[in-house]
């Protein structure tokens, strides 16, 4: 999963992997510190340098967690010309989109504004990222499309950069990280679904972020994979949040897709919800339905880091429980955690699914047509 | 409807305290001092409002008082029908809230002595739980020591939310006294409310508060087998209580394909999670999170790839099934005589010297 130790020819691809596919979860990086400084104003340039970026979290050069890897990403994914993994368009067409067969490729940047203490920063950062990717990414390869990502903890300067880009083409998403100052179902990213739900726009919600809080419930963890699984813990306390304080009453034609935060809980997490909501139900008159209805309706998956168990037929069964409908291919590349799309499902899969699984489900949650 | 066996162990009963003064005459001059100087209130936890319809069935609620509050209702509504040799009490009173690691030790003291007092020595069906003053670990291996002496105690309880994760060094002093005296570790769901009851922050609503206690055991077991604890202590066992466990397949898919991954991080992780879970981790049965087919449970029970993991709990007082209905629909004999039996008596050594004695 980090360099390719298998004997394949350079570039090649096997039969099954030709299949045209949407991946789902592409992660672009800058080459440079300053290549984001076009799109910034100047008054950032000087402030970034003279204070950085203030995230809420204490570590200004990287993560509280020390990766395994250099970015976490793939120790063959250097672009030949410099820079990080994932800094290069050439580069990511050449190792990536080409062999795939990428025809839908989402990127979700994920070093942006997003969990910066100072929101005008976190604003002007945001959208500098959003016209970087323009530039760099979605005009230069038509594959390639967006996400408009936002100060999250502002809801309504987010909105604002929401209803700026509703309508351009560059975009197919909105950006949310699952870790935030409060759980995303709180009023004060309201503003953010209404203007997602307006531009029609799906949202986003990819693992990982920063929000001061600790990543448990008892406080912090020691370790780096205790964070990387308990991204999908943290993922099920966020869906929870925005089921139970009625976002998908209030905005019903609103979806949101869960990102590399892994699906295989999702079932249990919904049998929780309603049988709960049988006893509790009278706290939160709001939630009109059973909680399993709105993810059902309203909620898709991103496959990668897909659940591994060592009877396949054990993950379609937690498939056949979610739905084929409403899972959606996704590499993670450049990513160390990379799926290939070439192994990730067994040849008995019947066509439609694989069809839906690989392609369909990302077109039709993402009103990108062939 | 599926059948209990006679004579199994209910593994996760809530005796209640009336109210903090019932604590009073096992208090010493000092704190019962304290207590009424101060003016003192209950120590209710927000995890279990007391009106709240988690907390009891609406028809099993006493007219006046807490729900579990006494022992002739706990009898009538939980250790007669299910007709257990045995049943574990495990007070679920707010002590653990307490900051002061002096009050919570003298809290925690006057609870487990209480509980002696009010319930074990009045049904001879019932055994304890240790509730330890987790704000000094030593404090809490002393008093683990001490309720030792009485065989009825026969594990030592602790919330799923705590001031850090549970699988931290600094905790492993207490696992080495449970191992030591044989006493499995219970992890109860709840919050000491030391850190926001979610891993992304304070939600709005009691629901919310219930429905993340799964994800807290996730982290919980994530934090327990990562940090080593079970390389260490080998036969310690601990008992996830209240928590559910439909997740646990998905949750454990998860860990090893990151253990595989990152396992350098972590080399005396040397065995899969999945080993671990089998040797070291049990889990109570109610609540069932899972719809009423039977067949999704039993491909949930095949995914978990043992039938050793659940112990029979029905959670008295708190409302988890209706009617007698503590064992879901589809059960085989076979793993209803495993959950009712052999399970708890496998992972409570102690039920058996107390048979014997």
């Amino acid at each position: 999963m980090n360099i390719q130790v298998r004997e394949r020819p350079q570039g090649a691809s096997t039969v099954v992997a030709k299949t045209a596919i949407a991946d789902c979860d592409i992660h672009p990086a800058r080459a440079s510190k300053t290549e984001l400084y076009p799109f910034l104003a100047k008054r950032w340039h000087a402030h970034l340098e003279t204070y950085q970026e203030h995230p809420y979290q204490g570590m200004l050069e990287g993560p509280p967690y020390p990766k395994a890897q250099p970015n976490a990403a793939r120790r063959d994914a250097y672009p030949p010309e410099g820079g990080q993994q994932g800094s290069s368009l050439s580069f990511m067409q050449k190792q990536h989109l080409d062999p795939n067969n990428v025809v839908l490729g989402v990127l979700n940047p994920l070093r942006t504004g997003q969990g910066l203490r100072n929101h005008d920063l976190a604003a002007a950062i945001c959208s500098a990222i959003n016209d970087w990717q323009i530039e760099k990414w979605t005009s230069k390869d038509s594959r390639l499309k967006g996400s408009v990502v936002v100060a999250n903890e502002d809801g309504v300067t987010a909105a604002k950069e929401i209803r700026r880009r509703a309508g351009d083409k560059n975009f197919v998403q909105v950006l949310l990280l699952s870790r935030n100052v409060e759980p995303l179902g709180q009023r004060r990213y309201w503003p953010i679904y209404e203007a997602a739900e307006e531009a029609g726009l799906p949202i986003g919600v990819h693992a990982f972020g920063f929000g001061g809080n600790p990543i448990t419930a008892s406080g912090w963890p020691s370790y780096y994979i205790e964070e990387m699984v308990g991204h999908s813990q943290c993922q099920q306390t966020t869906l929870a949040s925005l089921v139970l304080e009625g976002v998908f009453e209030r905005h019903p034609k609103l979806n949101m897709i869960m990102v590399e935060a892994g699906f295989g809980w999702a079932p249990s997490l919904a049998w929780r919800l309603d049988k709960v909501w049988q006893r509790l139900g009278s706290e939160v008159p709001h939630v009109k339905r059973p909680p399993s209805d709105y993810i059902r309706e309203h909620i898709w998956w991103t496959t990668q880091p897909m659940e591994d168990p060592e009877k396949r037929q054990e993950l379609f069964d937690v498939i056949e429980w979610i739905g084929w409908d409403k899972l959606l291919f996704a590499t993670d590349y450049p990513h160390w955690d990379f799926d290939d799309p070439s192994r990730v499902l067994p040849p008995d899969v019947s066509d439609a699914n694989r069809e839906a699984f690989y392609l369909g489900n990302a077109r039709k949650v993402y009103g990108v047509g062939a | 409807m599926t059948t209990p066996l006679p004579g199994g162990v209910d593994c996760d009963l809530h005796p209640a305290v009336p109210h903090l003064t019932s604590l009073l005459p096992y208090l010493n001059d000092y704190w019962r001092d304290q207590v009424t100087t101060r003016g003192m209130v209950d120590l209710v936890s927000q995890s279990y409002p007391t009106r709240s319809p988690i907390s009891s069935r609406p028809d099993r609620r006493p007219a006046k008082g807490k729900p579990g509050e006494r022992l002739i209702d706990m009898q009538s509504h939980a250790l007669d029908p299910f007709k257990v040799a045995y049943g574990i009490c495990n007070p679920l009173y707010g002590v653990q809230m307490v900051f002061s690691e002096d009050m919570q030790d003298a809290f925690c003291r006057a609870l487990n002595d209480w509980l002696v007092k009010e319930w074990l020595d009045k049904d001879a069906r019932l055994r304890g739980s240790i509730v330890i003053p987790i704000q000094s670990v030593e404090k809490s291996v002393a008093e683990i020591e001490r309720c030792a002496s009485d065989p009825r105690f026969v594990q030592v309880l602790m919330l799923v939310m705590g001031d850090m994760p549970l699988g931290k060094r600094a905790l492993w002093p207490i696992y080495a006294a449970a191992e030591r005296l044989g006493l499995p570790i219970g992890i109860h769901a709840g919050s000491a409310y030391h850190n926001p009851p979610t891993s992304v922050g304070w939600g709005s609503y009691h629901i919310e508060d219930y429905v993340a206690q799964a994800q807290a055991f996730q982290t919980q077991l994530t934090s327990l087998i990562i940090e080593g604890v079970f390389a260490r202590h080998p036969n310690l066992k601990m008992v996830m209580l209240e928590s559910g466990f439909t997740w646990l397949a998905p949750f454990v898919w998860r860990l090893h394909k990151f253990w595989r991954g990152v396992r350098m991080e972590t080399p005396w992780v040397d065995r899969p999670p999945m080993e671990i879970v089998q040797s070291n981790i049990r889990f109570s049965l109610q609540p069932v999170d899972a719809p009423p087919d039977p067949v999704v449970l039993n491909r949930l029970f095949d995914h978990m790839q043992s039938d050793e993991l659940i112990l029979f709990s029905t959670d008295y007082p708190h409302w988890q099934f209706e009617g007698e209905e503590a064992l879901p629909e589809g059960l085989s004999a076979d793993l209803v005589r495993k959950i009712m039996i052999d399970n708890p008596y496998a992972t409570y050594g102690r039920l058996k010297q107390t048979a014997a004695a």
